[in-house]
């Protein structure tokens, strides 16, 4: 918890000069939106975030969201599949294409973001091609109430997404913090030469970052499609990706590798997030949305930067 | 040329550091040390790891800024603040690990950052290589002007190195380790060119842990031991006893004696292994329970890939590995493992351990299953299992589970065998285990090769340094030229033999 407090410290200050600004901030209406937004961002976030503790990165994310939104989205209006099997192809579908990048990164040795970038290239294509470049939507969500409900509905107040947030959130956080494969994460990002002399299948860990990635992104890309509504297959998801990088790096991760993890990842997320709603509760023009967002990023990863080297200059040779 | 050594009189030292003191945070790294040098004389700066010698260096080239003390070059004060100001005064420092630009040729390396520039600074290639010639032919190095670095083995990028501290006509040279990765022949030729360097009035800092070569080179010696001076030997009081003594202060901890042999039961055999590097060489040979068996050769005789190949890290090309009469079937080091076959390799800082992790996760990566309950690793466990091989390894100060970067050589190469002994070995091959390990955990480094040997365990040790491995082996397998030329026996151990059998397909060709 040690390295997430800068992080922390600099989002509770962030929320409160939005509060001060705009007392709005804190209604619960506007409460409830932004978590559900942390949810659906948070979620797919963890995903970009183990890649990068692998040393890699994963570009394909946004354009996914558009190929699973249209992909679902055909599934449920034209072809009345029931829900359950929609959802179940529409995030096997995402994760076999994380398991493509994985695979062809780890076999053919090709760097990560060449690969990523392909599938960025590729899917968006797949998604305008296979709709027409049609926006479709889910009409009145007859038949999958549920399915919309898990996105938009709130369980005692709490947004649905959110709360899927906090159980994969708090599954990943074994997973990476006490489990054995974990363990191998982070080996593998910070030396992965020495891991496997160490006896560890290094490609199949590195493999497995891409397919979680994959995985996340498909229950992302769903929760997504029905928070929107409507997917424009030219501009759903646009550059998602970033912000799941971004909030990886705001929360910790490194992109030298082995660095990183799921709460600060979480953090990363929520406040970019709360930086959305900064925007447009503080009435800044929305135009100036990215510039405020690259400023945050920037001064959280300078405070990272200094609470790294002052735990540096307390750690004495041995 | 005796007039080329000349000192003078009234200025016996071109070189004066006085009562250099320097820390980092709170640890005191120098405490008022004093060191001197002549021109055209060679100092042996010893220590162990950790002792200051590294710092003092940096201090001298201008990387460290002391926070006491006086540097006189020639009896004039000198403030090096930075690495140009070193430059300026001929100091030119030769780091361990070199600092060449792989794609520049042996001139343009040279000459980096000093071209000789003509009209509208287009560089004048004729004069870059004329000059570098000019160099390379009075230092000697017979290796062409145009030649890529890349192709050049480490012991010629050395040379390389030294020709462009003399291009910048350095009158202080500071070698830092320079053989540690030089064949016999190649640390031959440097030798030739340090008295060179000497005849012409350099003044030359030469930092090893070999021993033997500072009887060669030296004219004296300077001791650091925990950031002081420990002491000063001439030419004729270099010996080995006494530089231990000062280095270590302390006598080294007894050789643990191999136990009696009685039958001997052949454990471990490669049968026509063919590795990846040399296709064509078959390699045979076997190890007996309770043995230590040396691999010798020089480098590039196909020794680290013959282990590697054992250990699954390169697939073999043919041939089969036994142990205890059945084959095993290595893939991966993951199987090499599974069957109690484990490597410490050549590389401790890439290959050896994980140097952002800690020590306990360094410790135990190799056996994180065995220490988990539902795929949860349990801390207690993990612990308990670093704390008793750390205690049997008398690995200091990891109280504090420090990262494994904060630790010394000595002490990361006992973490990269410590991960291994929590499981049955049957077979340990350690690669180059030494190098760059001070002197006092060597010597804990054999009596730990010794131990696990005495458990009825095999061990298979790839040298570079002829002493260690006539020391620490009961047989000795030379390699040369991808297969194994020569065996010996304890009896018959010898320098010469073994560089003779190290040879032995070189000259045939």
């Amino acid at each position: 918890m040690k390295k997430e407090l800068g992080i922390l410290v600099i989002f509770i200050c962030l929320c409160f000069t939005v509060a001060i600004g705009n007392p709005n901030f804190l209604s619960f209406t506007n409460l409830q939106n932004v978590g559900r937004l942390i949810g659906i961002f948070g979620i797919f976030s963890i995903g970009s975030g183990i890649v990068i503790i692998t040393k890699g990165v994963d570009l394909s994310v946004g354009s996914l969201f558009a190929l699973t939104g249209i992909i679902i989205s055909q599934m449920l209006v034209e072809y009345n599949i029931f829900w359950v099997w929609a959802v179940l192809f529409t995030i096997l579908l995402s994760t076999a294409l994380g398991f493509l990048h994985g695979f062809l990164i780890t076999r053919f040795k090709i760097q990560p973001f060449i690969i990523t970038l392909c599938g960025l290239l590729f899917y968006r294509g797949m998604a305008r091609y296979i709709s027409n470049d049609v926006t479709l939507g889910f009409g009145y969500s007859k038949g999958f109430e549920t399915l919309k409900f898990i996105s938009t509905g709130n369980i005692l107040g709490i947004p649905a997404p959110f709360i899927l947030l906090v159980l994969i959130g708090g599954f990943f956080w074994l997973v990476l913090h006490k489990s054995v494969y974990g363990r191998y994460l982070f080996a593998v990002g910070r030396n992965e030469e020495a891991s496997f002399f160490s006896g560890i299948n290094t490609n199949r860990i590195v493999l497995s970052a891409y397919v979680i990635s994959g995985f996340l992104a498909g229950i992302c890309g769903i929760l997504l499609a029905f928070y929107t509504n409507a997917v424009a297959p030219s501009a759903h998801g646009n550059f998602y990706e970033l912000y799941g990088i971004a909030a990886a790096v705001l929360g910790g991760c490194s992109l030298r590798g082995g660095e990183g993890s799921v709460i600060g990842i979480i953090i990363g997320a929520a406040m970019l997030q709360v930086i959305q709603n900064l925007v447009n509760l503080l009435g800044i023009p929305s135009s100036l949305n990215f510039p405020v967002m690259a400023v945050v990023i920037l001064i959280g990863v300078f405070a990272d930067r200094f609470f790294a080297t002052r735990k540096k200059k307390q750690n004495l040779q041995i | 040329m005796p007039d080329k050594v000349k000192i003078s009189e009234t200025h016996p030292y071109f070189l004066e550091m006085t009562g250099i003191s320097k820390a980092f945070d709170a640890s005191c790294v120098l405490k008022d040390v004093n060191f001197k040098l002549s021109k055209g004389e060679v100092v042996a700066l010893m220590g162990e790891n950790g002792a200051g010698k590294s710092t003092l260096m940096k201090i001298l080239s201008g990387i460290y800024s002391p926070d006491e003390g006086i540097i006189s070059i020639d009896s004039t004060e000198q403030k090096i603040r930075e690495v140009k100001d070193a430059m300026t005064l001929g100091i030119a420092l030769i780091h361990q690990e070199l600092n060449l630009v792989d794609n520049l040729d042996v001139a343009g390396n040279i000459f980096l950052g000093q071209e000789p520039l003509g009209w509208l600074g287009i560089v004048k290639k004729k004069k870059l290589y004329n000059q570098a010639k000019q160099i390379l032919d009075i230092l000697g190095i017979p290796i062409p002007v145009n030649a890529s670095v890349a192709a050049l083995s480490i012991g010629e990028q050395q040379m390389i190195e030294i020709a462009k501290a003399v291009s910048q006509n350095a009158r202080i040279l500071i070698m830092d380790e320079p053989t540690s990765s030089l064949t016999v022949k190649e640390t031959k030729i440097l030798f030739k060119v340090i008295r060179d360097l000497k005849s012409k009035g350099v003044a030359i800092v030469y930092i090893s842990h070999r021993l033997s070569e500072v009887f060669e080179i030296a004219d004296r010696a300077v001791v650091l031991k925990d950031g002081r001076n420990s002491g000063e030997l001439l030419k004729e009081e270099i010996n080995h006893d006494n530089i231990l003594k000062l280095m270590v202060g302390r006598s080294l901890a007894p050789v643990i004696q191999n136990k009696v042999p009685g039958m001997l039961q052949w454990d471990f055999a490669a049968s026509d292994l063919r590795t990846l590097k040399y296709p064509q060489k078959k390699i045979n040979f076997r190890i007996a329970r309770g043995e230590i068996v040396g691999i010798a050769g020089l480098m590039g005789s196909g020794r680290t890939e013959l282990v590697n190949t054992i250990f699954g890290i390169n697939p073999k090309v043919g041939g089969k590995t036994l142990l205890k009469g059945a084959e095993v079937n290595i893939k991966r080091p993951a199987d090499a493992i599974e069957k109690g076959i484990f490597l410490v390799p050549e590389d401790r800082r890439k290959q050896g351990v994980i140097t952002e992790m800690d020590v306990i996760d360094n410790i135990t990566i190799t056996n994180l299953d065995a220490y988990s309950i539902l795929g949860l690793i349990q801390k207690k466990i993990t612990k308990r299992i670093s704390e008793k091989q750390t205690q049997q390894l008398n690995l200091a100060s990891v109280e504090k589970n420090p990262l494994v970067k904060y630790l010394s050589g000595g002490n990361q190469q006992k973490v990269a065998i410590a991960k291994w002994l929590a499981l049955s070995p049957h077979l340990i091959i350690f690669d180059e285990p030494t190098r760059g390990v001070d002197v006092g955990a060597k010597s804990e480094i054999y009596n730990i090769m010794r131990m696990i040997a005495n458990t009825d365990s095999m061990i298979l040790i790839v040298s570079s340094d002829m002493e260690e491995v006539m020391k620490i082996s009961d047989r000795i397998l030379v390699m040369s030229d991808g297969e194994i030329t020569g065996e010996l026996l304890k009896t018959a151990f010898s320098e010469e033999k073994i560089i003779r059998l190290a040879v032995a397909k070189l000259e045939t060709k």
